[in-house]
């Protein structure tokens, strides 16, 4: 299913436009791909081009300007929901290519088999606008021609949903921090906020706190002094901390407790 | 000194959270310095079969002419040293392993592979890589991609169409533009690299690094360099704890201690006489 925009005025929904070719242009003109008759509407006022399943909005130097969701892009790579504001109307971009696909698909690499041939490296610094705007001529062209044919597993699809691939844990996990009991450092306290914090010097002495889905680990990495939780020293294998905890590494003494 | 000594490596492959099979396959061979690892694709068990294939023809190619002949040794046609050339032929020959194999077998039809390759001599390294598999290296606290994947996404992002920032929210994300024993020929990216001693250098594919964001794997390395099995370990832990989508693989190679190639006397002085 390809990926659509809605145009609509004052929640009123006009008419439906399938992204169906890699450039399509929005504004006055009669031969724009997506037409709004309105003159606060430049006559090529926007253009939208879609590579495979993403698509990328594009300012053409239009009198009035563009906005996305609120605020006033030159270009912006679209995302499902996104709505597009030009002038008083506005655009819905829907993309449900995600919301299709099962577990199974994700992820699979796949080949292009024709290859893209190298795009022209530009003096230009990258984000440059200018550089954006002179590529989608030249681009789709070389990009189009049987982009995707698959590997045998033709039903599976080249497809990643950005909300399903940040890892749920780091919300999940509670806070924890360790405060230091004794020596100069004493009542300092070091909240675990980073999935690893170290202990130690790298490449003298480190063991390092990590904070995993299930909890919080201790785990000796190098060093000749291997750390104690309440007293006992720790192998070669991570323990988990448990709520008061008493760490003790080369003679410092550290408590672990949860926070909330 | 001794390649073996100078270098420390470790490897490790994981099926991940979420794949019955693990289509990825490894191979360190620590005697001449080389490590290889490839991501296979393709229906069934083709996959595993097709970076099985790589992997164990880059090895055999590799390992075989490095016995009798230095891998500093030039090519007098092309002026070549061996071990830039030996990397280049062997993806190659897996390339045509696989087509060959692909083109013979219903069942394996389409399978295809990524290679990420790195041998090491004389206080070099040459990277020979194909997809998006890729090789970091870790200098002092700086950890940089050193390949550049052959990808759709990549290729939007060198032309400015979309920033790093936004590229990790593609949909566009695993398609790879080059791999290999899809057809008849394949073109290896080569690069031959100086190497420092502390430096260390990590083998992956798509699996660490879609799952783990460059600055974690940073902060594990740093973290864990003197312990590689434990770093290899967490890395594949922490892609599996943020959900594992997809066959985790990952090779470590510490730099110990130099590794200069020995010249001999005549060579030396024909160096000389160069001058």
């Amino acid at each position: 299913m390809t990926a659509k925009l809605i145009l609509s005025l004052d929640g009123a929904l006009i008419q439906e436009y399938p992204l169906s070719k890699e450039r399509m242009t929005i504004g006055r003109k009669a031969d724009n791909d997506i037409v709004i008759n309105n003159l606060a509407v430049s006559s090529q006022h926007a253009a939208v081009i879609t590579i495979l399943h993403d698509s990328f909005l594009e300012d053409l130097d239009s009198t009035n300007g563009l906005a996305v969701n609120g605020e006033s892009i030159k270009k912006h790579f679209l995302q499902n929901n996104d709505v597009i504001e030009i002038g008083k109307y506005q655009l819905k971009y829907l993309n449900d290519h995600v919301s299709q696909t099962s577990a199974d698909d994700f992820e699979k690499t796949m080949i292009m088999r024709a290859p893209v041939q190298h795009m022209q490296p530009s003096a230009e610094k990258s984000g440059d606008t200018g550089l954006f705007q002179s590529i989608p001529a030249a681009e789709p062209e070389k990009v189009s021609p049987g982009i995707t044919e698959e590997t045998p597993e033709k039903s599976s699809k080249p497809v990643m949903a950005p909300d399903l691939v940040v890892a749920p844990a780091p919300v999940a996990a509670a806070l924890a921090a360790i405060q230091i009991l004794n020596g100069p450092n004493a009542g300092k306290e070091l909240d675990l906020v980073k999935g690893l914090t170290t202990l130690g010097k790298p490449g003298v002495q480190v063991a390092v706190l990590t904070r995993r889905p299930q909890g919080f680990f201790i785990t000796h990495v190098e060093g000749a002094s291997f750390p104690s939780v309440n007293g006992q020293v720790l192998g070669g294998q991570p323990r988990q901390l448990q709520d008061h905890d008493l760490i003790e590494l080369a003679g410092v003494k550290m408590e672990f407790y949860f926070k909330n | 000194m001794k390649l073996e000594e100078a270098l420390e490596i470790v490897s490790q492959t994981d099926s991940g959270m979420v794949r019955a099979h693990n289509e990825d396959s490894v191979a360190t061979e620590a005697a001449c310095g080389l490590v290889v690892l490839a991501d296979g694709m393709g229906g069934y068990n083709a996959g595993e079969v097709a970076s099985g294939i790589a992997v164990s023809v880059m090895v055999a190619e590799i390992t075989q002419p490095l016995k009798d002949s230095s891998p500093i040794k030039r090519d007098e046609e092309t002026g070549e040293e061996l071990a830039v050339a030996l990397l280049s032929q062997s993806i190659h020959k897996a390339n045509a392993a696989i087509f060959q194999a692909a083109q013979s077998q219903a069942q394996y039809a389409g399978m295809g592979t990524t290679i990420v390759s790195a041998l090491f001599y004389d206080n070099r390294v040459v990277v020979g890589h194909v997809g998006d598999s890729r090789l970091y290296r870790l200098r002092g606290e700086i950890l940089e991609s050193i390949t550049r994947d052959h990808s759709l996404l990549q290729e939007q992002i060198d032309c400015g169409m979309i920033s790093v920032e936004n590229a990790r929210h593609s949909q566009n994300k695993n398609l790879v533009t080059r791999a290999v024993g899809i057809d008849a020929e394949v073109i290896p990216e080569i690069h031959l690299h100086d190497v420092q001693v502390g430096d260390i250098y990590l083998l992956c594919s798509d699996g660490l690094n879609d799952m783990v964001e460059d600055d974690d794997i940073q902060s594990i390395l740093y973290a864990m360099q003197g312990n590689l099995v434990l770093a290899a370990e967490h890395l594949i832990q922490t892609a599996n704890d943020n959900g594992g989508r997809d066959n985790v693989s990952v090779i470590l190679v510490k730099v110990k201690q130099g590794f200069a190639q020995q010249r001999s006397r005549l060579a030396k002085m024909l160096d000389w006489l160069k001058k």
